[in-house]
């Protein structure tokens, strides 16, 4: 038992905490599993040490120990990769799979919220050693709070106006409003579209927009989390009833066919309106200056 | 090699309109068509198209 003995526990102790309010099992069903929980736990818990430790070493001269920063920021892009590895490997047994820039948001994620948890425990620690343990607390209730906002990305609400459409038919053209989704030859499967499928229409409020919805990743991950909600209504095998957006060159509104085993719309409505952004799929093109910038 | 986009199989009531390239099945009737069109689009994994009343493809995506 030392002078650093507390805070070093109140660190650890604290970052772990950290990792465990932002590791959540949702409708993204991952991490689902018991195994896959623990393994993001121990990673936390690596990282609340390492934050934890700096402070000390600094205090006692020991300035090389802070490399040992570096080594952590090596390990945890290796969590990103395997997350993008086993998301990506699974990825290929879906009925209606998450996409690529959906995955790479969330091994993101996952590396990021691992920094959080040391930048946490090093503020703790940092504020427990230079004043008091009640000024640590305060930083405790401090980092959980910008953890909370860090970690919460906006929703597609935010961005667009959700609305349902008819479904209809021009021939064997499948329509949404006046976007065209993909052409059905046999009467029956128009007729089972019809029964099961519906409509949405997307329209961007604002000019950036447009490219963000347009991103195939960002579509992909609207019909991932609608299909995964509310079911969806195919099989392997049944190419025919896949669930598509497609694009109004015209304006940028985005058409949404889904086929749910659930017709609900309202809900089918909720849903769409809390998908998240891809920060992979955001871009600003009016950030610019200059021409274009009062766009 | 994973194949995308090709036509698998060419289903029609109207003979003269299409020849060699893929497999095509002459049939009598529309319903004919529409019955062959349903079973090949399972037994294939593609999806049926219908290019006019007379022809359908299923094309693999």
């Amino acid at each position: 038992m030392n002078e650093y003995t507390y805070p070093i526990i109140f660190g650890i102790i604290v970052g772990t905490a950290v990792r465990v309010f932002m590791l959540r099992s949702d409708y993204r069903q991952y991490p689902t599993y018991l195994h896959g929980k623990i393994i993001h736990l121990s990673l936390g818990f690596i990282a609340a040490g390492l934050g934890t430790i700096a402070i000390p070493s600094i205090m006692e001269k020991e300035f090389t120990a802070v490399t040992f920063l570096t080594l952590a920021a090596s390990q945890f892009r290796e969590v990103r990769n395997m997350e993008r590895n086993t998301l990506t490997e699974m990825d290929a047994y879906e009925l209606v799979p998450r996409g690529n820039t959906y995955i790479e948001g969330i091994a993101v994620a996952f590396e990021s919220r691992n920094y959080l948890v040391i930048f946490t425990s090093f503020t703790v620690t940092l504020c427990y050693l230079a004043f008091n343990i009640w000024v640590a607390v305060i930083a405790t209730v401090f980092c959980f709070i910008l953890s909370h906002f860090l970690m919460s990305g906006s929703t597609l609400a935010d961005i667009v106006e959700v609305e349902q459409s008819e479904l209809s038919f021009d021939g064997a053209g499948l329509y949404v409003d006046n976007i065209y989704i993909m052409n059905i030859g046999l009467p029956e499967r128009q007729e089972e579209i019809l029964k099961y499928g519906m409509g949405f229409v997307l329209t961007p409020k604002s000019f950036s927009v447009r490219s963000t919805i347009a991103n195939l990743g960002q579509r992909q991950a609207i019909l991932h989390d609608v299909s995964v909600t509310l079911g969806v209504f195919r099989d392997s095998g049944t190419p025919a009833l896949v669930p598509l957006i497609k694009r109004d060159l015209n304006d940028g509104r985005i058409g949404v066919f889904i086929l749910p085993q659930e017709k609900d719309p309202v809900r089918a409505k909720e849903i769409i309106s809390a998908v998240p952004v891809l920060e992979n799929a955001i871009q600003m093109p009016t950030k610019r200056k200059g021409r274009g910038a009062k766009r | 090699m994973k194949m995308e986009k090709a036509i698998l199989a060419t289903i029609t009531t109207q003979s003269n309109k299409v020849s060699g390239g893929t497999a095509v099945f002459h049939c009598e009737t529309k319903e004919e068509m529409e019955a062959v069109a349903a079973n090949l689009e399972a037994i294939l994994d593609g999806i049926a198209h219908a290019l006019n009343e007379q022809l359908y493809i299923i094309v693999k995506h």
